[in-house]
């Protein structure tokens, strides 16, 4: 009899792709949890419209492109990038902000790049950048913690507020990052003094602390289960880390803010967590990844002091995502058997 | 002392699997109906046959001996019958086939007598290599590299560590492990054994992971015992023991890990004065030396959950599997794959009858669920485990684009050929992609481009060198045919000088040959009588000329030209008592030539000569004969005809036509002009003897009238000039246009004289720019020139195109100052040299084959007769 023929090694780790992304899906809850804990259900609203934009979108395109639909929509690839748009987008944001985010995130920045694992850019961060530029005022509406508020949203009027754009008043407040920037010519003291929302938070303003504890809670657990390496978030929020202290001066009207408030406050954990670490458009060596996560950091920190916007992950990333090739190229380590990395564009003599 | 541990970088941890066929003591499986010894179990050259069909066999007796210094011997396991020498399965990745010795045995098992020795240690070097490569040992452990190989490393390589691999990091395989338990003694005495082969090395280290707790713990019990022993080196054995990860028993990361150092890439262990020897191959050396036992059999782990039973067993060499597994109860059905070697690097093989060889440690039967299907692949995420997996520091993903697009530079420059096929990468790969299978086939691949680039490469040369004889021959057969050629002229010569002519022997160097030649020219008194007969004629011609001049001018330059024509008399006397006095001796000394001029291709020939082209060609000769002077002069008479013609004209001429004409009449008479004082400068500058017609003389180009040999003449010129001074020349050129432009401006009607003025202007622009372009030259050559700007400061005035005139006739000076002998010589010597320059330009052409070789052996041809031409006079 013949046996299989088969190439070694025939044994293969009890991993898969499948099961890193159910991981990383997983690992968004503490997060999302304090989203809807401070800030009403409008995340998950914005989490459940993303999914089904994303996966239809998904299956579009994969049916146009004659594949099959079970195995890769199985890949829970695009439920990721559509978890993360949720999460990125203002809760009670407009649902068709949702649609334009989630179809410029999988068909544009995925699918038209040749699908998983080809794309250059994050698409989360594609879609959230072109809802960002092209809706601003939407996109600039965040709602305040509930303990600013009486009461938080109901389901049937987030509903609302999101397919009529009416159901809930007053209900939008500046971020953290927003009343730091808007100083006024003002100390960052009494900026904290004048402000509800930064004086009753302990680091970074009410409920967006605990959003982003949420999500380096998550982070630690992917960590702690090996999905990525600790070099890319360890970089960038050391980087930002350093840049705060180097510009907050104790707290003039010139500063940048201080620390707590740049690790705290808008996306810097989901940024330094599940969007720096998508490996897809990141770099591929240690040392690359550190590189491309101090640059993400500073990046943030001077987009986000010096720059138009309040919050600059997601410029940030799809920044590095286009320095991420050339990264690659001067970060090859060295191999077994060399006295030192070899260039990657080293070419043979012909 | 402990051993240090070095961490390995990367590495995985698959499930060991190991105590399945630790279940069941070690037994010795029966002797099959049938072996087959294939001819290649190792690395290398495959074995040679020595025996025939139908030859008895006895277990021992070598079947196969080695073929060449890279191979290892074969031998029978079992006594019986050569049945077949013929292509069976054979345990190999490829699948295909290969030449075996068929064997049938006759179950009596007889032996050849194993001839041991009392003391190995007392053998030397050279023979108990030998009797390592007799007993047909190859690396144990997997690869089958051929020991006696390993164990003579090149002298230069002084080795101080040996390493015995004990590490069996594979999953599933415990043959080792057994070995190690069983004859740990074995294993002890071996490693001494080998260190003696190797000259004593420092440290002798045997590396077992730490998930064989009872191996390590026999082997320090044997090192204790033995310790009382007289085995020399036993000092220097240590066990070494470390973290179980896979792959750590490559023999690069055993490496790395006992003893911290790498192995260059693409160098070997021996490079880095390491050995290393796998627990298997030391026990089967020491059992080939102490007791003269060849490689017969060997302990191979059978294992997999399609067995009844599992465990290790001694195994005969030749054993088919199928009979191996059916020992343990093999239930075909439920077998997923049948895999010779472990999980991670062991190979799948289409066929149960492939036998057990020297490298089969283990065959693995697993189950459809202990083994499932591979998954479909999925996407590429570049997550990077693969690159945290691998123990060689490459990067797989990489290196799995690169293997996709086939980009062999790249796939290189990321070290694809460092790469040990270990298998992490793929292990850990969440998408399931084959990544070992992609660089195995591209290092196949490139291997084999660079077959093909070197095979192509090797025609290429063969090419270039067959392009290469035949040029040379044929440059052999036009060098003969030159020669031959310039032999029959030297012997034309010889013939035609008689006496002189006998010093010149007929030699192969052309410019010898030209030189032989002209010397045989000048003691030829035919070639002297011709040569004053030709001075005669040309003193005779200038002599008519100057009288019709003289006739014609008026005023100042009647005088002038009247002591010219005296002067030309003079000379044509002189030369006609030359030519009578010569004529006169050589009558006296022998009989004239019957014909000189046939003697002498450079005869005049007759300028009244009727036939118009016999007519043009004495011309041409007749003025390449003459000197500057007198073609200023024979200039100067055709200027005073044309002038002449002119004026009457001129005067017949109606008055509209008259202006042009007036101007005409002016511009002749400015030639003129120019002329004469052209002839006076030339006078002045260097009295030239009559026969004395030298091409090279830098010749006035705006003197001589046919237009071809003027524009030949101011080529030269140029040639000859610096840069300032052909910018110089370019301004004067300028001006004169100018001059003639404005003439024409003047002269124009109305509706013209807009566009002639515009010309005019252009020309202006164009001087000024040339003139700045000479200020600027001039100010670049300033520096490097000082002590000649110091002079021009001092009298000469400071602007910058006068500077460069007198820069000019400075140097004409100076050309004309050198006697004329040094002026010849000088030629001859720069003209010998372009001859040489020009001969090695042919014979390199002709080496490669240039298409340009013509045109060179034209060029040479052209400077010898010009130097044969120089030298004449």
């Amino acid at each position: 009899m013949s046996f299989l023929r088969a190439s070694s090694p025939h044994a293969h780790a009890a991993n898969n792709t499948t099961k890193v992304m159910q991981t990383v899906l997983l690992a968004t809850l503490p997060g999302l949890l304090a989203l809807t804990v401070f800030f009403g259900p409008g995340s998950i609203i914005n989490i459940l419209l993303a999914l089904i934009f994303c996966l239809a979108g998904e299956a579009l395109v994969l049916r146009l492109r004659k594949r099959p639909l079970g195995f890769y929509l199985r890949d829970y690839s695009a439920a990721v990038t559509a978890v993360l748009l949720g999460l990125a987008l203002p809760p009670y944001c407009p649902w068709w902000v949702v649609m334009v985010a989630s179809v410029s995130a999988i068909i544009i920045a995925k699918q038209l790049y040749g699908g998983m694992g080809y794309n250059p850019f994050n698409p989360a961060m594609v879609g959230y950048v072109v809802v960002l530029i092209s809706f601003p005022l939407q996109m600039s509406q965040w709602p305040s913690p509930a303990s600013l508020l009486e009461s938080l949203p109901s389901i049937s009027a987030s509903i609302s507020q999101v397919f009529t754009g009416q159901g809930l008043d007053a209900y939008t407040s500046a971020t953290a990052l927003d009343i730091v920037k808007q100083n006024n010519s003002q100390l960052i003291s009494q900026v904290y003094a004048d402000s509800d929302l930064l004086r009753s938070g302990s680091l970074a303003g009410a409920g967006w602390e605990w959003v982003n504890l949420g999500f380096l809670m998550g982070g630690l657990y992917l960590l702690y289960k090996k999905v990525f390496t600790w070099h890319a978030p360890v970089a960038m929020l050391a980087s930002l880390s350093l840049f705060a202290l180097l510009g907050y001066d104790s707290g003039s009207s010139q500063s940048g803010g201080s620390l707590s408030l740049h690790l705290f406050s808008g996306a810097t954990m989901l940024g330094a967590f599940f969007i720096i670490t998508d490996p897809v458009s990141s770099a591929v060596s240690n040392k690359g990844r550190l590189i491309f996560g101090a640059a993400v950091g500073a990046l943030v920190y001077l987009i986000r002091v010096l720059g138009n916007y309040p919050d600059a992950v997601a410029f940030a990333v799809l920044l590095m995502n286009f320095a991420a090739p050339f990264i690659d190229y001067y970060t090859v380590p060295r191999s077994y058997g060399h006295a030192k990395p070899r260039k990657a564009t080293e070419k043979q003599e012909p | 002392m402990s051993q240090l541990i070095y961490p390995l970088r990367g590495g995985v941890h698959p499930p060991e699997n190991k105590q399945q066929s630790l279940q069941s003591p070690l037994r010795r499986l029966a002797i099959p109906g049938e072996l087959v010894f294939p001819l290649a179990q190792h690395i290398g050259a495959p074995a040679k046959a020595v025996v025939e069909i139908g030859d008895r066999v006895l277990a021992g007796q070598m079947i196969a001996e080695p073929n060449g210094p890279f191979s290892a011997a074969i031998h029978a396991s079992t006594s019986g019958t050569v049945s077949a020498i013929e292509a069976r399965p054979i345990p190999h990745a490829s699948g295909l086939w290969g030449d075996c010795i068929v064997v049938a045995a006759d179950g009596k098992d007889e032996s050849i007598d194993f001839v041991g020795c009392e003391n190995p240690f007392k053998i030397d070097h050279e023979s108990l290599i030998e009797k390592i490569r007799h007993a047909g040992i190859a690396g144990m452990g997997g690869a089958g590299f051929p020991s006696a190989v390993k164990l003579n490393p090149p002298p230069n390589n002084n080795i101080d560590t040996l390493i015995i691999n004990g590490t069996e990091c594979e999953p599933y395989i415990t043959a080792d492990d057994v070995l190690m338990q069983e004859r740990s003694e074995d294993i002890i005495r071996g490693c001494t054994l080998l260190a003696h082969i190797l000259n004593g090395p420092d440290r002798i280290l045997i590396g077992v992971e730490d998930n064989k707790p009872k191996a390590i713990a026999a082997l320090e019990q044997s090192l204790l015992k033995l310790a009382a022993e007289d085995l020399p080196g036993i000092d220097r054995v240590q066990v070494v023991s470390f973290p179980t990860k896979y792959p750590s028993g490559g023999e690069k990361q055993l490496i790395q890990i006992l003893t911290g150092k790498e192995v260059p890439s693409g160098g070997l262990p021996a490079h880095i004065g390491i050995v290393v020897q796998n627990v298997g191959t030391t026990v089967a050396i020491w059992e080939a030396i102490k007791h003269g036992k060849p490689l017969i059999e060997r302990i191979t782990t059978v294992v997999g959950e399609s067995l009844k039973e599992q465990g290790n067993a001694i195994v005969k060499l030749g054993s088919p599997s199928q009979f191996v597994l059916e020992q343990f109860g093999f239930q075909e059905k439920s077998c997923a794959r049948l895999i010779a070697g472990g999980p991670m690097m062991g190979f799948s093989l289409p066929d149960s009858r492939a036998p057990i060889v020297k490298t089969s440690n283990c065959l693995l039967v697993p189950s459809h669920q202990e083994m499932p299907d591979p998954a479909p692949a999925q996407a590429c995420i570049r997550c990077g485990h693969c690159a945290e997996a691998c123990p060689a520091g490459l990067l797989p993903q990489q290196l799995y684009w690169y293997a996709q697009a086939k980009e062999h530079d790249r796939l290189l420059a990321h070290n694809l050929m460092d790469c040990i096929e270990c298998g992490a990468c793929s292990f850990v790969c969440p998408s399931s992609i084959p990544l070992v299978q992609y660089y195995r086939a591209s290092k196949g691949e490139i291997r084999q481009a660079e077959i093909e680039k070197e095979k192509s490469d090797r025609s290429r040369q063969r090419f270039e060198f067959r392009q290469k004889r035949i040029e040379r021959a044929e440059a052999e057969k036009e060098a003969k045919r030159l020669a031959r050629k310039k032999a029959a002229e030297a012997a034309k010569a010889k013939a035609a000088a008689n006496a002189g002519a006998a010093k010149t022997a007929p030699a192969a160097d052309p410019v010898a040959a030209a030189m032989a030649r002209v010397q045989a020219q000048q003691s030829d008194p035919a070639e002297q009588l011709a040569k004053l007969e030709r001075a005669v004629n040309n003193a005779r011609n200038r002599l008519n000329s100057a009288e019709e001049k003289w006739q014609q001018a008026e005023g100042d330059q009647k005088a002038k030209l009247e002591s010219r024509f005296k002067q030309a008399q003079l000379r044509l006397q002189d030369a006609e008592s030359k030519l009578h006095d010569f004529k006169q001796q050589s009558a006296g000394q022998n009989p004239a030539p019957s014909n000189p001029t046939s003697a002498s291709p450079t005869t005049p020939l007759n300028i009244d000569s009727d036939d118009p082209i016999e007519r043009a060609k004495a011309k041409a000769q007749q003025r390449l004969s003459m000197s500057p002077l007198e073609k200023a002069e024979n200039n100067l008479s055709s200027l005073n005809d044309r002038l002449k013609k002119a004026q009457e004209k001129a005067s017949e001429a109606d008055d509209d036509k008259r202006a042009a004409m007036e101007a005409a009449v002016e511009k002749l008479k400015q030639k003129k002009t120019s002329l004469e004082k052209e002839i006076d400068e030339l006078k002045a500058q260097a009295p030239l003897k009559e026969n004395t017609a030298t091409a090279e003389t830098p010749v006035d180009p705006n003197s001589i009238d046919d237009p071809i040999e003027r524009a030949k003449a101011k080529a030269m010129q140029r040639l000859n000039m610096s840069p300032a001074e052909k910018l110089q020349n370019s301004l004067q050129a300028l001006q004169t246009r100018l001059a003639k432009a404005e003439e024409k401006a003047a002269s124009a009607d109305e509706d013209r004289r807009p566009a002639m003025q515009a010309a005019v202007e252009k020309l202006q622009e164009k001087i000024k720019t040339v003139e700045q372009e000479i200020t600027e030259f001039k100010a670049q050559e300033e520096p490097a020139k000082p002590a000649e700007s110091a002079n021009e400061s001092s009298g000469i005035p400071l602007d910058a195109a006068s500077a460069a005139i007198e820069k000019a006739k400075a140097k004409a000076a100076a050309q004309a100052q050198m006697s004329d002998s040094e002026k010849h010589a000088a030629q001859v010597e720069s003209l010998q040299q372009r001859i040489q320059k020009a001969q090695q330009r042919l014979d390199k052409a002709t080496e490669e084959g240039n298409d340009n070789v013509d045109a060179f052996r034209l060029g040479l041809e052209k400077l010898q007769a010009k130097l044969k031409e120089l030298e004449s006079e």
